[in-house]
């Protein structure tokens, strides 16, 4: 792995999102609609405080998803990838430029839709706002990380779209979000607990509840971030200098 | 990797040979794409690889920059086996579908390969505006990928592969969709490096551009039916235009296949083989 090839891939990524301004916008604003609508929905309850942040995490593990899965499976149908494999570039390099890019990206989404949480929705944060931006970020490279990951599993672009509610929807449906994982039937709990979303959830719920849960984030976000590695890996097994 | 499919290494009297190819089997899909393939591409010449589509010409030039999957033989490339870390700044190959990135300009796509060849700075930019020249493509190197036409999208694809000056060029079908015009240009430009020493494999489906070769190969089924200068092709199946050889040579394969005797004759000790069906 070169640190400047892994550079000039990431600013590649980050040249080619600049030239396509709608994206920016729609990663920037979507999320801030997409939370104002639920304070709007729950306003006068406690509801947008209890998922407000975990939502945060979300939103960027999502769209990350999607935007990797599609370009990585951009760049394998162009030919630029078989390009580029033929080139002294390292499948770490190629990879981690894209996680350098998204996780750029991210960190604006991220830093936009929290502060437009807590200073336009009033969303209540107990814990240091700045570890929530940082879990946001760790999460939108846990998405990249996994859209690489599955991306080379899709051949067309509408197997690429469906691997969404495939990959995303059930770590969705268990991360805790709609019911408390220690709550779940016992099968439910045991797979939600090798789900990174979980994590991501439950460190977000940590920060807004607990002043003090420091300790347990740092916990949480080391291990989205392990899994996070553990994808990038995988993603990298599966790149293959020779296809038949 | 590429596997051994004959004893050893084949340092044969081909020793000077930038691209040798032996035994050479690829199945694609359940298809035998090349059954058996055994050819040289001399260092410094410009070579054509003549054939109509689905021949193997595709997977051939594949098999020699190191990407394809492949089932027996072995195909060395400036001295080592195809697909080396060593070659990977070596070769310069321009596939088939352009293949750039469409949201860039024409500079940031060339400056990020650029990049990836280890180029920085000050030599980087000196290298892209000299590709750009190659390829008359400097007054249209702000613009973006997506919007220009296509014979400039492909002669964008032309200079990503001309970076770095790499000593092998495998070039796929360079010239196809290009106006009379651009072809003449390109194939200029093609002469001008190979007569600075750069080894050319150029493939084509356009018989008449074998003429502006040093060597000649004609390829069918994934078979070598010659393999020669384009003027002992055409005197050796008695045709003045190079597609009435191939399908001279495509006639003459088809009536002698059931008897298993060969085309030597014409094809050279190399490809003399091939008939065998």
């Amino acid at each position: 792995m070169s640190l400047s090839l892994t550079a000039a891939t990431g600013d590649r990524v980050l040249r080619q999102i600049r030239h396509d301004p709608r994206t920016i916008g729609l990663l920037v604003i979507v999320p801030c609609v997409l939370l104002g609508l639920l304070a709007w929905i729950y306003q006068n309850t406690p509801v947008f405080d209890a998922i407000g942040a975990p939502l945060l995490g979300i939103f960027p593990f999502v769209v990350m998803f999607l935007v990797t899965s599609i370009a990585t499976l951009r760049e394998r149908r162009s030919g630029t990838l078989e390009r580029l494999l033929t080139l002294p570039l390292g499948k770490a390099d190629l990879l981690g430029g894209y996680a350098v890019a998204f996780g750029v990206l991210a960190t604006l989404q991220a830093a936009v839709a929290t502060a437009f949480s807590i200073f336009v929705l009033g969303l209540d944060v107990a814990g240091n706002s700045w570890l929530l931006l940082l879990v946001a970020v760790v999460d939108a490279v846990l998405g990249t990380a996994l859209g690489l990951f599955t991306s080379a599993f899709a051949a067309t672009e509408f197997q690429a779209v469906q691997f969404l509610p495939a990959f995303v929807l059930p770590q969705f449906l268990l991360c805790g979000l709609l019911v408390p994982r220690d709550q779940l039937p016992g099968v439910l709990e045991a797979i939600s607990n090798v789900l990174p979303l979980s994590y991501a959830v439950d460190a977000m719920h940590s920060i807004t509840t607990s002043a003090t849960g420091g300790g347990d984030v740092i916990r949480d976000l080391l291990i989205v971030l392990a899994f996070a590695v553990a994808a990038l890996a995988a993603g990298a097994a599966t790149l293959r200098r020779r296809t038949a | 990797m590429v596997k051994s499919g004959s004893g050893g290494s084949t340092g044969d009297a081909a020793g000077a040979a930038a691209v040798s190819v032996r035994d050479l089997r690829v199945v694609r899909g359940g298809r035998v794409v090349l059954p058996d393939l055994t050819l040289d591409v001399p260092t410094g010449e410009l070579v054509g690889l003549l054939g109509p589509s689905g021949s193997g010409k595709t997977t051939l030039m594949r098999c020699i920059v190191g990407v394809q999957k492949v089932a027996g033989g072995v195909v060395t490339v400036l001295g080592y086996p195809a697909g080396s870390r060593e070659l990977r700044s070596s070769i310069g190959y321009m596939t088939q579908a352009p293949s750039v990135y469409g949201d860039l300009t024409v500079t940031e796509n060339i400056a990020y390969f650029a990049a990836v060849l280890g180029l920085r700075g000050e030599r980087r930019r000196r290298e892209v505006d000299r590709v750009l020249e190659l390829v008359s493509l400097t007054d249209h190197s702000t613009a973006r990928v997506d919007r220009v036409s296509g014979g400039q999208l492909s002669r964008v694809s032309l200079a990503a592969a001309l970076l770095g000056e790499p000593r092998l060029l495998v070039l796929d079908e360079p010239t196809v969709g290009l106006d009379p015009v651009l072809r003449r240009d390109l194939w200029t430009l093609f002469r001008q490096l190979g007569s600075e020493g750069t080894t050319l494999l150029v493939s084509s489906h356009v018989m008449d551009e074998a003429r502006r070769c040093d060597r000649l190969m004609l390829m069918r089924e994934g078979r070598i039916l010659a393999d020669d200068s384009p003027p002992a092709v055409l005197a050796a199946t008695g045709t003045d235009d190079v597609e009435q050889a191939f399908l001279t040579l495509v006639d003459r394969a088809a009536g002698r296949s059931s008897s298993g005797s060969d085309t030597g004759q014409e094809t050279g000790p190399e490809t003399g083989q091939e008939v065998r069906a």
